[in-house]
């Protein structure tokens, strides 16, 4: 990919000359595995995609190639999508910036982590319960899930359909905001995409937080949440208070069992989801010669890791006959009251303001035996996904470790716009007051 | 003890749309393997389903003419399951909530005994790809796969267990598939596999209630065999039940060469297809507005048109299914009938010349030359007198060959009915004199001979003289011999 994005960068210079260029002409993206870039290795982190390389882009690909993006490589994740850590890629772990004994996140670590490290201005991930938002607030840059349905995810290979979203990562509002604009929008291909118009995000930047009610949920701040993440939130506050916004202590109880419905629905999903990778048409295939199931069985449990038949696993029995009314049914059920739960919220507020982890990044090894323990840290970030919602992870200064602290602020459905603006503004005023 | 037999039948039907199902792949029949398909069907790594309208106007058309309520709302679940012809790993069907609940189509089981058969459900779904064994170029243990079929529209009718006989089973086949036909959604080929029959049955003892313990019949390739297995399958169970035995609930297999079901072999499974609403797709909105249209756009059914035919053309109930089988013939019959006040005499050429014709060419009512505008216009020049009746077919066959007009085929085989009677006098008279032994017999009271001598004077005229005007002749002449011999 190296030598076409040389070659290509020599003919944005010449577009930029004539002054023809797109409107990302020079800006350098790293993409996730986990979209498809025709004629590319396209694995998303798996031994089962090892050699594949798509026929066809991504939507969001063929975009940014339109406004003359460079693509300069595609990013480490954990598999499929599944983890938080970024231990979960068949291809080794990715280390976090500010320090390579720690996980960057996941599953999207390897966009954040080139974003941190200066490889690419902005990155695309995908996001389906954190994904974007969790490995940005570790590695101290933004990272923007878009609002479900703004943005095609034709080419993102689906973990979870009705959770995904392509997200992006990139140091500032602005760059966030060109890249969110030149990928968005309805596309034929996904029938899931909203035919809404997409607002010119860049241009729209700049606000004043006068008036502005911040939502603050007293289910946020329980115990669990690093000291120092606390602290961040508090100085945050105070400063747009005193520039005139005000605090609304709001509540939400149901997000104690966004976990819960988080994570039967996303398996369920992914169970199906992951049925395609059956070592008949493409991908590894192990043959032994014996019958199609023996093929199917060895083909799978070879080219799976760990955590990827842990959920495959779990989703086939919340679907199983007898099951289904307990998890899957009951899930959606919770789904449907968390979507009511915030349309209610947002009545009192115009934007909700938490953190976006528990705890800065842990260490590589510390959690991965203990998947439970590793689902936990994905509280703050599931919810939003549930109820199709944007949210955004703001790096907010730093622990005593030296590691990164994300905040992050949720608005209602295709609301990004505000997201961005506010994202602005608290980024220039946590540098004027050192924060 | 009698028993009852009860059947529900679940019919697949391949819809006739330019595209498959969720992409835009050609379902265009014969073509070279695989060269039918995209990164969406062929299951690739990130795509994504777009579903069909046409496919979903077609389940629409089908319900609406069947009495189905067609469902404002309706939602696309996967059916999962692993099979190397289903490459996304499950299908996409509808299952709670498919788009056409209730409904019924009748049955006649004999004349005028009128029999309802209730729909269950019409849900729409995608086609699997196809596992093909061929000798030629693989081993043993291997499977070649074509996805060119893989994804096409199918819609699914269930049936309620209404069926009680082998031959209603039958007749029901046979109105689904000519409805499909007359709608225009699918070719209703069995041989072809474009629809596909699976059948369930069971017994009990005649005036109970609750069902038996039920059988599955699969494999059936022709509406017949769908009759042939059911009846194999009642006198299997009924002498299992009358020695005392019980049913098995399993999975048959129909053999046609060998005239029986046998199990399917291989432990069966219980599927369990972990059904759940497909993510990808939204649920499906159909509009009442559009149903409305739907509905207006729907050519005259084929109950109403047959019910008509007879009310209003006087025509027999079996000629009216006769010409009502086929909507081209149908058409055909309607075309001709605008043009006629005739009904019965259209009715009469059609199920005579035009169907021999067909049978003979083996071909379609498309593909014949004689339009209905020449049968009416024959049927005008019979009774104007202008042609024979026997003349007319041959100039039929004259225009199925040629595609002429009738004035022109008439003028080209020379077969102007003569009725002028001093022409015909001579020949009359001719046919007298040639034959006196006959004339002799006639006089002396062999009165039946009267037909020998109109025969000989249409011979004499090779078909053309107007046999009307050769009997008043006939008759005038042969009545005034009569007198001078007395
Ligand atoms: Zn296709």
């Amino acid at each position: 990919m190296g030598d076409s994005a040389l070659e290509k960068a020599r003919l944005v210079d010449k577009k930029i000359a004539g002054g023809k260029a797109g409107k990302l002409a020079g800006m350098i993206v790293a993409v996730k595995d986990i979209l498809a870039i025709r004629d590319v290795r396209t694995t998303c982190g798996s031994k089962i995609l090892e050699t594949f390389h798509s026929p066809y882009s991504a939507t969001v690909v063929e975009r940014l190639e339109k406004e003359d993006a460079l693509i300069v490589g595609k990013t480490n994740m954990d598999e499929f999508g599944m983890g938080s850590s970024n231990e979960n890629s068949a291809f080794g772990p990715v280390k976090n910036p500010f320090d390579p004994e720690r996980i960057p996140g996941g599953s999207s670590g390897g966009s954040a982590a080139a974003v941190a490290s200066e490889c690419a201005m902005t990155a695309l991930g995908s996001d389906t319960g954190g994904s974007v938002r969790q490995p940005a607030a570790h590695c101290g840059v933004l990272g923007l899930r878009p609002t479900y349905g703004r943005v095609s995810r034709y080419g993102l290979i689906a973990f979870a359909s009705s959770l995904d979203q392509v997200g992006i990562f990139s140091q500032n509002a602005e760059d966030c905001a060109s890249v969110l604009e030149a990928i968005s929008g309805f596309d034929e291909r996904d029938s899931t995409s909203v035919n809404c118009e997409v607002p010119s995000f860049s241009s729209d930047l700049g606000m004043d937080v006068r008036g502005l009610r911040v939502g603050l949920p007293s289910e946020y701040f329980q115990s669990g949440l690093q000291a120092d993440i606390q602290v961040k939130i508090n100085e945050l506050c105070e400063m747009l208070e005193q520039n005139g916004a005000s605090i609304q202590k709001i509540s939400l109880p149901l997000t104690d069992y966004g976990i819960a419905a988080y994570y039967l629905i996303c398996t369920a999903e992914a169970s199906s989801n992951l049925a395609r990778f059956d070592g008949v048409r493409y991908g590894s295939r192990i043959d032994t010669k014996e019958d199609l199931k023996h093929m199917y069985c060895e083909t799978r449990s070879r080219g799976f890791g760990e955590e990827v038949k842990r959920r495959i696993m779990l989703g086939t029995y919340v679907l199983s006959a007898g099951y289904y009314d307990a998890y899957y049914r009951k899930a959606q059920k919770v789904r449907t009251l968390i979507r009511k739960e915030y349309d209610e919220a947002f009545g009192r507020c115009d934007m909700i303001l938490g953190p976006t982890t528990p705890t800065t990044a842990f260490r590589l090894g510390e959690k991965i035996n203990d998947p439970m323990e590793m689902y936990l840290s994905d509280i703050y970030t599931v919810t939003a996904p549930l109820a199709g919602l944007p949210a955004i992870s703001i790096p907010a200064g730093k622990d005593t470790n030296g590691m990164p602290i994300g905040i992050q602020l949720t608005a209602p459905a295709f609301q990004e716009g505000l997201l961005l603006k506010l994202t602005e503004y608290i980024q220039l005023h946590m540098e004027s007051h050192d924060l | 003890m009698k028993f009852e037999t009860v059947i529900g039948l679940e019919v697949h039907a391949q819809l006739s749309t330019l595209s498959k199902m969720f992409c835009g792949c050609s379902i265009r029949f014969g073509a070279a393997p695989n060269s039918q398909t995209c990164p969406v069907c062929l299951g690739m790594p990130g795509v994504l389903p777009v579903t069909n309208r046409t496919a979903v106007e077609y389940a629409v058309r089908m319900g609406l003419a069947v009495h189905c309520d067609i469902q404002p709302h309706s939602v696309f679940a996967r059916k999962n399951y692993f099979y190397p012809d289903l490459p996304k790993g499950y299908q996409i069907s509808q299952y709670e909530e498919p788009i056409c609940l209730g409904g019924w189509i009748d049955v006649e089981p004999e004349p005028g005994e009128k029999r309802k058969i209730r729909i269950h459900r019409i849900h729409l779904e995608e086609d699997a790809g196809k596992s093909v064994h061929d000798e030629a170029y693989i081993s043993g243990n291997e499977t070649l796969i074509d996805l060119n079929r893989c994804g096409t529209p199918l819609i699914e009718i269930v049936s309620e267990p209404d069926i009680r006989s082998p031959k209603e089973a039958y007749l029901y086949l046979h109105k689904i598939r000519q409805m499909v036909r007359w709608l225009g959604i699918c070719d209703g080929n069995m041989e072809e596999g474009s629809l596909r029959c699976d059948a369930n049955i069971s017994l009990r003892p005649v005036g109970t209630t609750d069902l038996g313990v039920k059988t599955e019949l699969k494999n059936m390739n022709s509406m017949r065999g769908v009759e042939k297995a059911l009846t194999f399958e009642v006198k299997r169970q009924t002498e299992i039940l009358s020695e005392g035995g019980a049913v098995i609930q399993q999975t048959l297999l129909w053999d046609e060469a060998a005239g029986k079901a046998v199990p399917m072999r291989g432990k069966e499974e219980a599927h369990d297809y972990r059904y759940f609403p497909d993510p990808d797709l939204t649920p499906l909105i159909v509009e009442e507005a559009w149903v409305r249209e739907v509905g207006e756009s729907l050519p005259e059914l084929p109950d109403d048109r047959k019910n008509r035919w007879t009310a209003d053309y006087g025509l027999s109930d079996y000629d009216a299914s006769v010409l009502n089988e086929d909507r081209g013939i149908s058409d055909y019959f309607e075309d001709v009938v605008r043009e006629t006040d005739n009904p019965k005499t259209a009715a009469n050429w059609i199920m005579g010349e035009v169907l021999r014709r067909l049978n003979e060419e083996k071909t379609g009512i498309e593909n014949l030359k004689v339009r209905p505008g020449d049968i009416s216009h024959l049927i005008r020049l019979v009774n104007e007198g202008t042609v024979s009746h026997s003349a007319a077919k041959t100039v039929f066959d004259h225009i199925a060959e040629t595609g002429d007009t009738p004035d022109k085929a008439v003028e080209k085989l020379g077969l102007k009915q003569v009725s002028n009677a001093s022409e015909l006098g001579d020949l009359v008279q001719k046919v007298i004199d040639d034959n006196p032994d006959a004339l002799k017999k006639y006089l002396g009271g062999k009165d039946a001979l009267f037909g020998f001598f109109v025969g000989q004077a249409m011979q004499a005229s090779r078909g053309k003289a107007n046999p009307k005007v050769v009997q008043d002749l006939l008759r005038e002449k042969l009545n005034a011999l009569r007198q001078s011999e007395s």
